[in-house]
């Protein structure tokens, strides 16, 4: 039972990593753009987190917990960047 | 028996809340409405997926970890966090002060530092940055 949750899992992830680019490319605004990036982060560690209970080993969890690091730390420097002109002043 | 539903059921919550709030982002008109999605029932979902991680990890005799733990804490403090700083940015570039309600304590809205007159946003913004 718990294989093909995680197939449907896996697509529902993967179908919405593909809308979330369709969203990048077609945003009109940088904010939206930097918005629809943060949720790729999202979705991105929803799957390594999957393909880790798939593939049964924990490594996945230290590259979920560097990619949300990451993925906030950019997406704020961005907004930053948008809000001031500069990141660190 | 019971942990294997239970994990199904997180799971097949988890993808439908993250693909809701993927559609969500599309779907949607604006930025100010297009924040929702992705920081209600994306984080939802992810949150649903770690804790089936947890229950699985635990069903298959690995113990009980609490990374998966740390990442949902993670995700769930930074998520508002970053939904702010988008709405700021976009307040700051794309609202004009006059087209804001007063707000009832007399400091102006975030993103719209201080008191800068509507009359003249541009000179205002030119002098307070670097």
């Amino acid at each position: 039972m718990i294989p093909y949750a995680l197939g449907f899992a896996i697509g529902c992830f993967a179908l919405g990593l593909a809308l979330n680019l369709w969203q990048v490319t077609r945003a009109r605004e940088v904010p939206d753009r930097v918005l629809a990036l943060d949720t790729m982060v999202i979705n991105v560690i929803a799957l390594l987190v999957l393909y880790g209970i798939a593939a049964g080993t924990g490594i996945y969890f230290e590259v979920a917990v560097l990619f949300a690091l990451t993925g906030f730390l950019s997406t704020v420097a961005y907004a930053k960047y948008l809000l001031r002109g500069d990141v660190i002043e | 028996m019971i942990a294997e539903i239970v994990i199904t059921a997180l799971l097949v919550i988890a993808g439908i809340f993250g693909l809701v709030g993927s559609w969500g982002l599309v779907k949607l008109p604006e930025l100010m409405t297009r924040l929702h999605a992705p920081t209600k029932a994306t984080t939802v979902g992810v949150g649903a997926v770690l804790i089936a991680s947890m229950a699985e990890n635990w069903r298959t005799g690995g113990g009980f970890s609490f990374h998966e733990l740390l990442i949902t804490l993670f995700l769930f403090l930074t998520a508002p966090i970053t939904a702010h700083f988008i709405a700021k940015a976009h307040l700051h570039r794309k609202v004009a002060p006059a087209e804001l309600p007063a707000t009832a304590s007399g400091v102006a809205w975030a993103g719209q530092d201080g008191a800068r007159p509507a009359s003249a946003p541009e000179a205002a913004s030119a002098a307070d940055r670097p």
